[in-house]
């Protein structure tokens, strides 16, 4: 494959090596999700260390260390932690985000089935500093195995006294809840996620007050992906200077990138912050059957496509934004040019009038209209002017829908026509005057 | 997530038509009838879980389904009156999410992942194909909803296994790398009344077990050996396994580790 295969034209900033297995590392070890492995490979020893700190220290650690939310915003955990009142007037609420529904997006899952203990660890960890005695994990209902896995290690936590009253003789008490949603990608915004916990239709709630000020039962909450929290134990046992040892300045540490479609090993690749497609691929073995790469997400669906000309662009969040994308979710998923950006586009616009909660409406009937604009097109009924009506549509979302899964909506549909306009004109084109097909015009290719 | 716009704060509409008081009443003497004290045990018991009861709902409403195969009428009554809520607000949060089933489901959900990256490697031609073998459509049965052999058909958003492409889910255990030919064979087997082995994760039992387990319940037969159930697979190790055969490492853990200071109070 050419593009895997070209010469590097880009020197990352720390050198070292291009994998660097942190969250990973344990998944090799067989009955890797007990807790005899995880006792085995350093486990909870991150946690006596937190204990004896001071609950303020910690977060001034993660503050140090730069550790940003890998559940797709990139804010930096310590800053959200010091959010957090001192005082322990009302309860004080973790909540973990294991919603992961974002297209692309296949990293908590594997995390959690892998390595439960890890998560927990973390929770403990964090809870301590965020003064908080409860922590629920939010995990989406279509994970059974990991909802089973968890309530597993819970009960082996709770057992071996790593959650429960007075945990390890610290005097500081936990309880964890795992809790199965029911199918809702708009469940992953935090606050939709909150209401969603309350017992409510998960929509989002506006902001502020935040939800360290008033969260979940209007108490003084903190909500972090699944992977965030799962960094924490690592950062306590490491340091700060360990972790900054990889990845990039302001986008220090590791961080799971997620390969999927067209490639030939796609797969979990933990590497540092900072990586490119280019050097991801050549690990990966390249793309499948060595067809040429066409576009691709860095972090999944709501993030604006790339292309071939992005191969050697940073992977971390400065680098994405500053080359018109987003790091999102590190969801990189990968197509090859037999599929036609009009139809996934389409595809992917159907998601999100689907998944669209409906109480904003700009992301309620801009989506609607979207999809049908985009279906007509693909089936081959579509004009040079739809192109114009899409972006004039996508700029009436962008900006003005209450949450973000509407800025995510209109991400494909933007990118795709920048880069691909021809494509989309050609859809035009070619379909002219002959407008019955029933089946898609340029479906997206099996193999 | 369309059905939404079903929701209106009117009680009425649970049944289309209208109903008598006498009606609800015998509705009540039904679900008094379904749900029985174990029922109503374990529904307390997922209140306790929680500091506000009303976070019990969405548990609740899985718990309904471990019952019924669906979200019923009964059922939605039944979780209104152990969270002293009204029907409707049951109502308007059962419609929201996809998971909770409006008709009787079949022993089997097999959840096709049709979003865009399964879909380019095949899992809309997957989902065409076990359409046309069960001769149904979205959210829609084969069989006798409850009874052996019977399955429900629905196409999925993305299932969170996209390097497993394309993916399905039977009663939510995953089906990784799938072809038209694999997909065929487990959901003729599934009719047949077998138990086919998922890639990753535990044995299948069926559908309402399944949301027994969603409610928080993990007591049923095999429960221990389900959690314990591999979930290993080459594409989840991949990074870490080249790593380890080319020797590369995150720098080495430091002995000692310095801490920040407390910081002083402002
Ligand atoms: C539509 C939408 C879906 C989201 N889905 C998820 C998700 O599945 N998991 C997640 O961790 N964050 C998700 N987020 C981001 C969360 O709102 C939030 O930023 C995150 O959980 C914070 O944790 P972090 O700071 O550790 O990243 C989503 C955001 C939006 C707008
Ligand atoms: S942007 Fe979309 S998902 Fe977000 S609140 Fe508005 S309608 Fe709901
Ligand atoms: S796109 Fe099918 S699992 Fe993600």
């Amino acid at each position: 494959m050419t593009e895997a295969n070209a010469p590097d034209g880009t020197a990352r900033e720390a050198a070292g090596s291009p994998l660097t297995p942190v969250l990973t590392r344990r998944w090799l070890s067989p009955e890797s999700w007990s807790l005899r492995t995880y006792e085995q490979l350093e486990g909870y020893t991150a946690l006596r260390t937190a204990l004896s700190l001071h609950p303020d220290q910690l977060t001034e650690l993660v503050k140090a260390a730069g550790l940003r939310g890998r559940g797709g915003a990139g804010f930096p955990s310590g800053v959200k932690w010091g959010f957090m009142p001192k005082d322990r007037s009302r309860p004080h609420y973790l909540v973990i985000n294991a919603d992961e529904g974002e297209p692309g997006t296949c990293k908590d899952v594997p995390l959690m089935m892998a390595d439960p203990h890890s998560l927990l660890e973390g929770c403990v960890i964090a809870a301590y500093a965020m003064r908080a005695n409860n922590c629920m994990i939010y995990v989406r209902g279509e994970a059974l195995h990991c909802i089973r896995r968890l309530h597993h290690a819970v009960r082996e936590a709770y057992e071996a006294g790593y959650l429960g009253e007075n945990i390890l003789d610290s005097g500081f008490d936990l309880d964890v809840v795992v809790h199965a949603g029911a199918g809702a990608y708009i469940c992953g915004e935090e606050t939709a996620l909150l209401d969603s916990l309350e017992g409510k239709r998960g929509q989002p709630r506006l902001k502020p007050p935040f939800p360290a000020q008033a969260g979940l039962y209007s108490s003084p909450t903190t909500v972090n992906n699944v992977e965030t929290i799962a960094s924490v134990p690592h950062i306590v046992n490491g340091g700060s200077d360990w972790f900054r040892g990889m990845g990039r300045e302001k986008s220090p540490g590791p961080k799971i990138f997620s390969l999927s479609g067209h490639v030939e090993r796609p797969g979990q690749y933990e590497a540092p912050l900072g990586t490119t497609l280019r050097e991801l691929l050549e690990l990966a073995g390249g793309m499948k059957d060595g067809i040429p790469l066409k576009f691709w997400t860095p972090g999944g669906s709501s993030t604006p496509l790339f292309t071939a000309d992005h191969l050697d662009v940073p992977l971390d969040f400065e680098g994405a934004a500053e080359a018109g994308s987003m790091l999102g979710t590190t969801a990189l998923m990968i197509f090859n040019e037999t599929v036609s950006v009009p139809w996934a586009v389409m595809k992917w616009t159907q998601f999100y009038e689907h998944e669209s909660c409906g109480k904003c409406t700009p992301c309620r009937e801009g989506c609607f209209w979207l999809a049908q604009v985009l279906e007509r097109m693909v089936q081959g009924r579509g004009t040079e002017q739809d192109i114009d009506t899409l972006l004039d549509v996508c700029d009436n979302v962008l900006g003005r829908s209450f949450c973000a899964l509407g800025d995510g909506a209109v991400s494909p549909i933007t990118s795709g026509i920048k880069y691909f306009r021809e494509e989309f004109l050609a859809l035009c084109e070619s379909n002219r005057g002959q407008d019955t097909t029933e089946e898609p015009a340029l479906a997206g290719v099996a193999r | 997530m369309t059905e939404q716009f079903d929701y209106t704060t009117t009680e009425h509409v649970l049944t289309p038509g209208g109903q008598s008081p006498t009606e609800s009443e015998e509705r009540a003497a039904a679900g008094e009838a379904v749900f029985g004290e174990r029922v109503r045990a374990e529904a307390r018991s997922i209140i306790e879980r929680y500091p506000e009861a009303r976070s019990a709902l969405l548990p609740m409403l899985h718990l309904v389904q471990s019952v019924q195969g669906h979200v019923t009428a009964e059922g939605m009554s039944f979780c209104a009156e152990q969270l002293a809520l009204s029907t409707a607000e049951v109502n308007a949060v059962a419609t929201f999410y996809t998971m909770y089933k409006r008709q009787p489901c079949g022993r089997f959900l097999v959840s096709v992942c049709t979003n865009t990256l399964c879909a380019a490697m095949g899992g809309d031609g997957i989902y065409r194909a076990l359409s046309e073998e069960l001769g149904v459509g979205h959210e829609e049965t084969a069989g006798t909803p409850g009874e052996e052999g019977s399955v429900t058909l629905e196409h999925a958003e993305c299932l969170a296994a996209c390097d497993f492409a394309p993916v399905l889910q039977v009663n939510y255990e995953y089906f990784d790398n799938q072809t038209t030919e694999s997909a065929l064979e487990t959901v003729r087997a599934l009719r047949r009344g077998e138990r086919p082995l998922p890639t990753r994760g535990a044995p299948l039992t069926d559908f309402r077990d399944t949301e027994r387990q969603l409610a928080g319940f993990f007591d049923g037969p095999g429960s221990e050996e389900a959690a314990e159930a591999s979930a290993a697979a080459p594409e989840t190790v991949r990074g870490a396994e080249l790593a380890r055969e080319r020797g590369w490492n995150a720098p080495p853990v430091p002995d000692e580790v310095e801490f920040p200071p407390i910081p002083e109070k402002k």
